[in-house]
Order: structure tokens, then C-alpha cells, then sequence
């Protein structure tokens, strides 16, 4: 999960790093009264989880109070990439000596954490790792160890950067480790005129896998930008809505990913990921079912099951129990294969729906609910 | 011979006596598996009875009395096990997986789902450092259809053979084994699809290519990371057995996590378009879809026993 800034910013105030001041708003008569606060002039910022904010125009610089609040008013509302612009940040501007780029990433191949880390660019961190990649370092850290004042000088002293950081690297791993992040990410991070080491910007995500042991951030936080995927997300299912016309059900998250290609080889474009797992009850396939049926663009829906420890029958009763329970609106062409297959298919055809159909393949099914969805 | 798991491995369960180990305990023993014993702290000292009604491969079924065992290294001690497999929730999998790595166990397969990164991250750098080779975490295990089997991969899909296969995704490599049932496998391992991972697919590529039981690799990936553009690097320069390859996740949005925890495109990296094309530009068969992918392997066989009589 990705925090917005403000969240990210009040992380890191709580670990001691020195961050502009600041309030985060939804609305603009608020935005002139913060401004008011924080001394007149200041920057409005998009809360938006996305990159490229400045570039959309969602960061501006407000003279006074009064412009606070009509720059707020013209931010809130902002579409930035699909993202639609819901609280503003209002902060005191900074007076910038050095940009320096600093952030703990996961090297997925390593294994390991990596401090990346670079004293040029800032906000242009990825022309400079793609121009000059000899500016930016690249420390890997040793789990066991983690980032202690020397690793963190090794990395300043890698990156180029003043010793006055050496504790915001320190702090920064910190974070990292205690909210169980994946990624944390300052940039920029910036000497002030004035001499003083502040984090301008920062980006945090959170593992899900995580949020056993992590009870502050609470389901509320995961926002979905989808009432559907709302839905489907309170339903307890495995679920990501696309823009297609095929909905697709199946067991495995390998194999869900490889049914919406195999549907977009077929010339038409799936409506969903859904994964009901390895169980496949009745209600999970009623649930997932009721989610689907009431994405208004499904034509089609392709339940693909290849049943390993799942029985074929199990999943075919639960289709059938399904089927009592939500109304099927839309034809279902259903793939059984493996465990137990002969006695799923069996099942499936005494309850003889009309809007069900079985295929034998994977290939076929595909190809049959595609055709399906093109002649709705 | 196969990779990682034969018929001589002895295999404790970590979590036996839970839910799904018991299940799975069962299952493993019906496919010839030589479980030797449980782990569970509390529950030293006490034998749990498996009614294994029928065996695979022509063993006879009968009870099977499983002794539970205090920590993994008495377990060792006793039994002289030497592969794990882990079933304990996500909030003790690494104490389970830290505790097999000091206990000196060759080989841990974590099967456990949701485990925090940091987590992975502690655990696959302490077991290398220890010499005990980790496959998963979230990972159906390995199987050497005939001799052992190691997880929950269903031992019952398919035979002893000498196709080699290696997967992030359980229930893909469930499909192409059946695809190919007929044919028989040598090892098939699944990998797991956590961002971090400590058997790759680079590491089982090397495994199958100095197995002689095995004359042909599948590989199948998904979108996430660049474990399969480093594993078309590793097939170039190491690799002289035919491989042939599948990835799924062509038609994931970018920046949504598509059911396994890895499974990300994050920006322009980590897309299934970038794999395919890094896995053709060594001269890997990349299947379109997984029935595809069989045909492909099929081909392959045929081409080879042509090349062999002729």
C-alpha cells in the first residue's frame, strides 16, 4: 500500500526527520487560514498517489493567504493520471541550497534492501540514474546489520553527500524496518540555506503481507479508487478490475493471469482478475460471481478451474449452489479440468442452466466467451 | 537422480499438527513420501497416526505413525532428516525457517502465504549463510513424481519422466503438468510468487542442466521483478538443454499487484512483453498460452528423438 505524502511526512516527523511545516486540507477556505498560519506565502500540493504531480500542475506556490485558498480551489478536483485530486497539502516554502536524492528500495534479485543514494538531481533522480549512473550509489544492505551510523556514512561517502545526512539515513532505515515498509523514498531531500538537512517530499509503501503486526494502518488506509473493488476487497476476494468484457473467475493467481491473456488472444479484452483460491466454496464463487455480474460492461463470464488439491466436483457444486444464490444475468462458460473433472462436468450439466456452458479446454472456453461477449 | 528431493530425502513438517499440515502431511505420505517426523514445541513427545488408505506408486497403504518432534534439530538427531517443509503461519514463519537453518537442514520448503518481505529478507540471507537452501516462501514445493514430494503440489496429475519444470505459480504448473502428463517429469518445482524468493529460477535452471534424468526444461514466469530476463542471460552463457518458456500477465494494468505478492509491473519493468522477448532473444520457445506451451514441448521431444535415430 502507498501512503500519500502528508502520511509520509508525519512518518517521518515521527521519527525525527526534520520536515517543512505543513496541514493537509479538503478545503480552500482552510487552505488560506493554514496559510495564514504558517507566515502568508507557501506551496499547495496535490494529495495524489501518483508521480508527476508538478509537471500536472498540482504543486504551486501561493503568495498569500488569499491565493492559498484560490489555488486550492483550483488543485482539489484535479484529475492527475486517472488520480482525482481530493485533499491539498499546504506547507511553508523552503529556501533551496542543494537537492540530494535518497531512498531504500528492494532488489528483488538480491534479495536484500539497497540504499540508493545521490548527491545530484533530486526530482530529476531518473534522467541522472539514465545520463550519469555513476552519480547515483547503489549500497546494499546487510539484513542482519541493517543501516547503522557507519553504513550510513559509507553510503553519504558513496553518494557524495554532506555528513549532515548521515542521521537522516539512519532514521530513514528506521522507517524502513519498524512499519514494515517496502519502499521509503525522500526526494528530494535538501540543505537549506540556512544550512538545515529537510525532507521535502517522500514516497512510502507498505507491505500488505505485513499488516498483522502493523495495527495503525488499518483497512481504511487501502483505499480503492473502484467501488467494485471496494466491494470485492470487503468480500475478502482477490479481485482487480479492468476495462474489458470478459469477466474471469479461476483458481491460482498464475493461472487467472494466464486465462485474461488467453481471452486477449481471443480478440476480446478481460473485465477482471479475480482469484478465488485454492477452497472455491460456494459462497466465494457466489461472491465472486455477484461482484462481476454487476460490472455493467461483463457480456461474458469465463470461470476457469484447473482442480489440483481442489476436487472438480466441490468447485461444481459450489458453481451450482452459486447459481441459487445470485442471478445469473450474462452467460458463464465454465472449464473444468483436472481432479476429479468427469464428476464436476457432470454436476454442472444435470443443473442445466441455461445460461451456463461448459468447454473441455482452456483454449476453448476462452475463445467461447469471447465470441459470446461480441455478440451481446 | 532428479533435482533437490529423491526418495531417499527424509522430510520433517513444521506444523505438522495444524490444519493444513495435517492435510497436506497425509497427502505427502500417500504420494511415498518418507515424512519422519512433526515440529511443534508444545506437542513434543506425542505420535500422530495417518490413515493412508492408498498409496501412490503401488506402496501399500496403511497407518502411518508420525512422531512430533520439539524443534527441528532433534528432529534431525533422531530421524536424520534433511529436508523441511514449513506450514507455520505468517507471524512465526521466520522463527520456523531461522530455526531449521541453525539446526543445519539441507533444504526448507516454506509453503506459508503473507509473510512480511522484511521477513523473507531476514530468512533466505540467514539460511544462505547456514548452507540450508530455501524454496518459497508462498510456494506449492517441489515434487519428483514417483520418489517424493515435498509441498502441496497434487502427486497424483502426472509420472516420472524426464521433463524438468520450474514455476512461480502453483496452479500453472498443476496445468502444464497435466498438459503433459503423459510424458512424465523429472522435478517440478514451484518457486513461489513473493518479491523475494530463495531458490530462482536461475538456480533449479542450473540443477536440471547437470541432472541426467532430465533432457528438457520449462520454465514459466509471470510479470514482476527480472528473475526471468537474469534466467535468459544464465540459459545464453550455461544452459545446453532445450528450454521452453511461459509467462503470464500480458494483460496486467500497470502498478496493481495481481494476486501473488511479486506479481507487479511496476512503471516499464517488470512486464511480461520484456520476459518473453529477453527469453526468444536466447532462443527459448515461448508458448502463448499454457496448452501452447505443451505443444511446443512436445515438438521438441519429437525433434530430439529424430535427431537420435538418425
Amino acid at each position: 500500500m502507498d501512503l500519500y505524502e502528508h502520511q509520509a511526512r508525519a512518518l517521518f516527523q515521527e521519527y525525527g526527520i526534520v520536515v517543512p511545516r505543513a496541514e493537509v486540507t479538503d478545503s480552500p477556505k482552510e487552505a488560506r487560514e493554514i496559510a495564514r498560519r504558517l507566515g502568508g506565502r507557501v506551496v499547495v500540493k496535490a494529495q495524489v498517489k501518483t508521480g508527476g504531480r508538478g509537471k500536472a500542475g498540482g504543486v504551486r506556490l501561493a503568495a498569500d493567504p488569499a491565493d492559498a485558498e484560490l489555488t486550492a480551489r483550483r488543485i482539489l478536483g484535479m484529475d492527475i493520471k486517472g488520480h482525482t485530486v481530493g485533499r491539498v497539502m499546504v506547507a511553508e516554502p523552503v529556501d533551496i541550497e542543494r537537492e540530494f536524492y535518497v531512498s531504500y528500495v528492494l532488489d528483488r534479485a538480491a534479495g536484500r534492501f539497497l540504499a540508493i543514494a545521490s548527491a545530484e538531481g533530486g526530482t530529476e533522480i531518473e534522467e541522472v540514474a539514465a545520463v550519469r549512473p555513476e552519480a547515483v550509489a547503489r549500497v546494499p544492505i546487510d539484513p542482519a546489520e541493517g543501516v547503522t551510523s557507519s553504513k550510513a556514512g559509507e553510503i553519504a561517502e558513496a553518494a557524495g553527500l554532506p555528513t549532515q545526512t548521515v542521521d537522516v539515513l539512519v532514521r530513514l532505515w528506521e522507517v524502513l524496518v519498524r512499519e514494515d515498509a517496502v519502499l521509503v523514498e525522500v526526494n528530494p531531500l535538501v540543505r537549506t540555506e540556512q544550512g538545515r538537512i529537510l525532507a521535502l517530499d517522500g514516497k512510502v509503501t507498505l507491505d500488505d503481507n505485513a499488516r498483522f503486526r502493523q495495527a495503525r494502518w488499518g483497512a481504511q488506509d487501502a483505499e480503492h479508487d473502484d467501488p467494485l473493488e471496494a466491494e470485492a476487497a470487503a468480500k475478502g476476494l482477490n479481485y482487480v478490475r479492468l476495462d474489458g468484457e470478459v469477466g474471469i473467475i479461476g483458481n491460482g493467481a498464475g493461472l487467472v493471469m494466464s486465462t485474461l491473456d488467453v481471452v486477449a488472444g481471443c480478440g476480446a479484452r478481460p473485465a477482471n482478475f479475480l482469484d478465488i483460491g485454492g477452497g472455491a466454496s460456494a459462497q466465494i464463487m457466489a461472491d465472486g460471481l455477484s461482484v462481476i455480474l454487476s460490472d455493467p460492461s461483463v457480456k461474458s463470464v469465463f470461470v476457469n478451474v484447473f482442480g489440483g488439491i481442489t476436487a472438480c466436483d466441490a468447485v461444481a457444486d459450489g458453481i451450482v449452489q452459486a447459481l441459487d444464490a445470485v442471478q445469473l444475468t450474462k452467460p458463464l462458460v465454465v472449464r473444468l479440468d483436472g481432479n476429479n473433472a468427469p464428476r464436476g462436468r457432470a454436476l454442472l450439466e444435470e443443473r442445466a442452466h441455461p445460461y451456463v456452458q461448459q468447454v473441455s479446454t482452456m483454449d476453448g472456453a476462452a475463445r467461447r466467451a469471447a465470441e459470446l461477449a461480441a455478440a451481446d | 537422480m532428479a533435482i533437490y528431493l529423491t526418495k531417499e530425502s527424509k522430510v520433517l513438517v513444521q506444523g505438522m499438527t495444524g490444519g493444513e499440515g495435517m492435510k497436506h502431511t497425509r497427502r505427502m505420505l500417500a504420494a511415498g513420501t518418507e515424512v519422519v517426523g512433526g515440529v511443534n514445541p508444545r506437542k513434543a513427545g506425542r505420535t500422530v497416526d495417518f490413515d493412508v488408505p492408498e498409496r501412490l506408486n503401488g506402496l501399500a497403504g496403511a497407518p502411518s505413525t508420525v512422531p512430533v518432534f520439539g524443534s527441528v534439530r532433534e528432529g534431525m538427531e533422531a530421524t536424520g532428516a534433511d529436508v523441511t517443509v514449513v506450514f507455520v503461519p505468517p507471524a512465526f514463519a521466520k522463527a520456523a525457517v531461522m530455526e531449521a537453518a541453525d539446526a543445519g537442514i539441507g533444504l526448507a520448503v516454506v509453503i506459508t502465504e503473507g509473510i512480511p518481505v522484511h521477513d523473507s529478507v531476514s530468512f533466505t540471507a540467514y539460511a544462505a549463510s547456514k548452507g540450508t537452501r530455501i524454496i518459497g516462501p508462498n510456494c506449492p514445493g517441489l515434487i519428483t513424481p514417483g520418489q517424493s514430494n515435498a509441498g502441496i503440489i497434487p502427486a497424483d496429475i502426472t509420472k516420472p519422466g524426464r521433463i524438468g519444470l520450474v514455476s512461480k505459480s502453483g496452479t500453472l504448473t498443476y496445468q502444464l503438468m497435466y498438459e503433459l502428463r503423459d510424458i512424465g517429469f523429472s522435478t517440478c518445482v514451484g518457486i513461489g510468487g513473493d518479491p523475494v524468493v530463495g531458490t530462482t529460477h536461475i538456480d533449479c535452471l542450473a540443477a536440471f542442466e547437470a541432472d541426467p534424468d532430465t533432457d528438457l526444461i520449462v520454465m514459466i514466469g509471470e510479470i514482476g521483478g527480472d528473475a526471468e530476463e537474469r534466467a535468459a542471460a544464465y540459459i545464453r552463457d550455461h544452459v545446453t538443454k532445450p528450454v521452453v518458456g511461459y509467462i503470464a500477465g500480458f494483460t496486467a494494468p500497470e502498478g496493481k499487484t495481481m494476486g501473488h505478492a511479486g506479481a507487479i509491473v511496476s512503471g516499464s519493468s517488470g512486464t511480461a512483453q520484456a520476459k518473453k522477448e529477453a527469453l526468444e532473444g536466447v532462443g527459448v520457445k515461448v508458448g502463448g498460452t499454457p496448452t501452447e506451451t505443451a505443444h511446443l514441448v512436445l515438438a521438441l521431444l519429437e525433434e530430439g528423438r529424430d535427431v537420435t535415430h538418425s
